[in-house]
């Protein structure tokens, strides 16, 4: 219990801090534009 | 490799958005700014990307420029920021090969483009995600109290207490701070909004749990409180989205207003400016096709002008040395030299702008039906809390003085049951009721190409019962369309000469002959027509008096070209301004749905009656000043009627802003984009209807919610008073409600209507 607590806690603010991560890096800007981007092909190898 | 789009690839290749209608914008080169890295930047706003093979071929398509270094387009916004090695691409190559592609695009104000962070919003996001996870958090030891029953222990439930508190109390002053400042700010100015019971509850919560877990007692409500709050945010943070979204479209559009102007410096060198910049006495230089960005007079040279977005009359006018042009007229078929007589801020656009302005106060009395439903809400539950708090501290007095034997409950269980009061009548439910329906209709018109500009604007429009329509480029496509039959070698030949020129008319043929090459010789005489000289032979194509003097005036009243070759029989040919595809169904479709239908123009009586007759509404006026029309919208007004003005020209931005509801398509000048609340986006007027079908249903939703709020209340409110209320209950009642609204509201995305596709 008494080293249960803690890790429960910690668990959660890891989650936090994770979305926090997220939210400054820029991931919540152009939601609709990552839907359509993942249908773009890399042309790089093709000359 | 670069490809070069061909005409037929031009736009979006989904075919979800039209090529909007092209127009030569000013140099974006005034807008160019550095980066920090030393490379030029450039925001640009793109019109009509829609989906992967938009973002593709723009991206693909500018980095193909050579020193293009970054091109990253935002489909959600619709912007794109490329930049490029120092002077390596003009600013106009930029938009030229955007062109090409087939997607309209126009430069940012920079100082437009870095104000637009949304700080706000990510706050938001910040409190709603600690609410969250302390929710969740808490919820985990909270379960364990719930279901140990009498099995657990008074000092393992006080440990989990305390482990609660730990997490609640931080979590929870931190995330409630919007309550709390929103609370504060109302109570200075010595109102009371919905905010104020809120914060009172996080405090009271806070405090009687802390209470109880020193007491070592049984009902500690830190699970309840931090749910509350993030069920709450949730519902902020919709609603700021909502108004975010709107108030993006708003400021797009006025950075968008922002356009650039070519000054003829004192040595002839001619500079690109922000059109702020310009100052009275500044010579400018106009070339086809340039809207003028301040009211000027003419200084050199002879032209045709467009004034259909002031005046709504489609056909040009000549204008030579003297004229006076005002801001938003496009000039037409010769360069033009002009001297600015007024600043941006003080020319005729910026006039209406002010005009909108007072418009949209009149509109801000319009009441929400959230902030509706909060007025009566927060008198009553503070009433029902205090009485709550009364009852339980004196009712056992009262009732002993009336004889009966009760002992008293002491003021921790009345408070107890008074908080339990605020805590449960919270308004999660009331808070998510209206923005919850509303995020989804917005949503779903913005997959159909409709923009909502206002966060209540699907309100009003669920009130409409009269919509009054402009007729040119509104009703009409605002370009006239060949109608005459004239054989197919005549069409090609007047067309040849036809392609040399911008003007309205001319382009019309070229439209209607389909592509060919231009004639090389032609020159363009303004206010006359085209000329050109063709195997020996004077062709003419232009007014009657210039290409075919000897012809007979027709007399219809019709707009004409005619063609002359040499001595031979001179050809008419006969244009009109052509309805948009589905004008007569949309008016039968709205006259279905009862509302009233009315067509309201600046263009000649004549020319508004065909247009009438048409489409199908009965009542019409033409000849209409900006005025006359701001006054026939304030007479609907006064008669308790409920307009929607659908209007595309500077003529209309200011009866757009007097209206209840005002919607324009998206072709429409930016001015009146920004005072209307609805921008069409796409060729059709269908989308109109569909929009107001679905402000109807939100609107019926979203009564719905606030019914099944007012229900729970109902329920939830005696059960506390009474003092039944344990900590599960309250997050069960909670959490349910808010489930239903939010469900509810989805029901709108689900449900099969006349707008699904």
């Amino acid at each position: 219990m008494i080293f249960l607590i803690p890790v429960a806690v910690l668990m959660g603010a890891v989650g936090l801090a994770a979305f926090f991560w997220s939210l400054r890096s820029g991931q919540y800007e152009d939601l609709e534009g990552a839907a359509h981007r993942i249908l773009i092909d890399d042309e790089e190898d093709r000359t | 490799m670069a490809v070069i789009a061909l005409k037929e690839d031009a736009g979006c290749p989904s075919g979800l958005a039209p090529a909007e209608r092209e127009e030569s914008r000013a140099d974006p080169s005034a807008f160019v700014r550095q980066g920090a890295d030393g490379r030029d930047v450039l925001e640009l706003m793109v019109q009509g990307a829609k989906c992967a093979g938009c973002i593709r071929k723009i991206e693909g398509g500018l980095l193909a420029l050579p020193g293009v270094t970054d091109a990253r387009l935002n489909l959600s916004t619709g912007r794109l920021s490329v930049s490029w090695a120092h002077g390596a691409v003009a600013a106009r190559e930029i938009t030229d090969a955007l062109g090409r592609l087939g997607y309209a695009s126009a430069a940012f104000d920079p100082e437009a483009a870095r104000q637009s962070a949304d700080e706000e919003g990510r706050r938001l996001l910040r409190y709603m995600a600690v609410a969250g996870f302390a929710a969740m958090n808490i919820m985990m030891f909270s379960v364990p109290v719930w279901s140990g029953g009498g099995e657990m222990g008074e000092g393992t439930r006080t440990l989990l207490h305390w482990v609660s508190a730990f997490i609640a109390i931080p979590a929870s002053l931190y995330a409630a701070q919007p309550f709390f400042r929103s609370a504060w700010k109302a109570l200075s100015a010595r109102h009371a909004n919905m905010d104020v019971p809120i914060s009172l509850a996080v405090f009271l919560t806070l405090g009687i749990s802390v209470a109880e877990t020193i007491q070592q007692g049984e009902h500690a409500y830190f699970d309840g409180i931090t749910m509350l709050l993030f069920f709450l945010l949730v519902g902020r943070y919709l609603d700021h989205r909502l108004r975010e979204r709107a108030r993006t479209a708003a400021r797009d559009l006025l950075a968008l207003q922002s356009v650039s102007a070519s000054r003829i410096e004192p040595d002839g060198t001619i500079r690109a400016i922000p059109a702020r910049d310009i100052g009275v006495g500044d010579r400018l230089s106009l070339a086809a096709g340039d809207r003028a960005p301040v009211d000027c007079v003419v200084e050199e040279g002879v032209s045709e002008l467009d004034r259909s977005m002031l005046t709504g009359e489609t056909m040009p006018q000549p204008a030579g040395v003297g004229a006076v042009v005002h801001a938003g007229v496009v000039n037409l078929t010769q360069r033009l030299v002009v001297k600015a007589t007024a600043r941006v801020q003080d020319s005729a656009m910026a006039q209406l702008a002010r005009l909108i302005e007072i418009g949209e106060q009149g509109r801000a009395r319009f009441v929400r039906l959230a902030d509706k439903a909060a007025a009566l809400y927060v008198p009553v539950v503070h009433s029902l809390a205090a009485l709550t708090f009364l009852g339980w501290l004196f009712g056992p007095s009262l009732l002993r003085l009336a004889g009966f034997e009760v002992a008293d409950v002491g003021v921790r269980i009345a408070l107890m049951n008074a908080i339990a009061v605020l805590i449960i009548t919270c308004p999660c439910a009331l808070g998510l009721a209206v923005p919850a329906v509303q995020v989804v209709a917005t949503g779903r018109l913005f997959k159909r190409g409709v923009l909502v500009k206002s966060g209540d604007a699907l309100e009003r429009l669920a009130e409409t019962d009269v919509v009054v329509f402009d007729k040119t480029g509104t009703l009409t496509l605002g370009k006239p369309t060949l109608i005459s039959r004239v054989e197919t070698e005549t069409l090609q030949a007047a067309a040849s000469l036809a392609r040399t020129s911008r003007h309205p008319l001319s382009r019309a043929l070229t439209e209607a002959a389909g592509p060919g090459v231009p004639q090389a010789s032609a020159r363009e005489l303004p206010g006359e027509g085209i000329e050109a000289d063709v195997n020996g032979e004077k062709w003419r194509l232009g007014r009657r008096s210039f290409a075919a003097p000897t012809a007979p005036d027709a007399n219809d009243g019709a707009v004409e070209l005619w063609f002359s070759r040499g001595s031979g029989v001179a050809a008419r040919f006969v244009f009109m301004d052509a309805l948009r595809s589905d004008a007569s169904e949309t008016v039968r479709a709205l006259k279905q749905r009862g509302i009233a239908v009315e067509l309201l123009s600046g263009d000649r009586p004549t020319a508004v009656a065909a247009a009438a007759l048409a489409a199908g509404i009965e009542a019409w006026k033409g000849g209409v000043s900006p005025a006359d029309k701001t006054a026939r919208l304030a007479a609907l007004k006064a008669s308790g009627r409920r307009s929607l003005m659908v209007g595309d020209g500077l003529n209309d931005a200011a009866a757009l802003a007097a209206a209840h509801a005002s919607a324009s398509p998206g072709t429409a000048l930016e001015a009146s984009q920004a005072a209307s609340d609805l921008v069409i986006q796409g060729a059709g007027l269908l989308a109109l209807v569909e929009a107001i079908d679905v402000a109807k249903a939100a609107k019926a939703r979203a009564l719905e919610n606030l019914r099944f709020s007012a229900l729970y209340n109902l329920i939830a409110a005696p059960t506390a008073a009474a003092g039944l209320l344990t900590p599960l209950i309250a997050a069960l009642a909670m959490s349910g409600s808010s489930l239903i609204v939010t469900l509810n509201a989805l029901r709108l995305q689900l449900r099969g209507g006349p707008w699904t596709s």
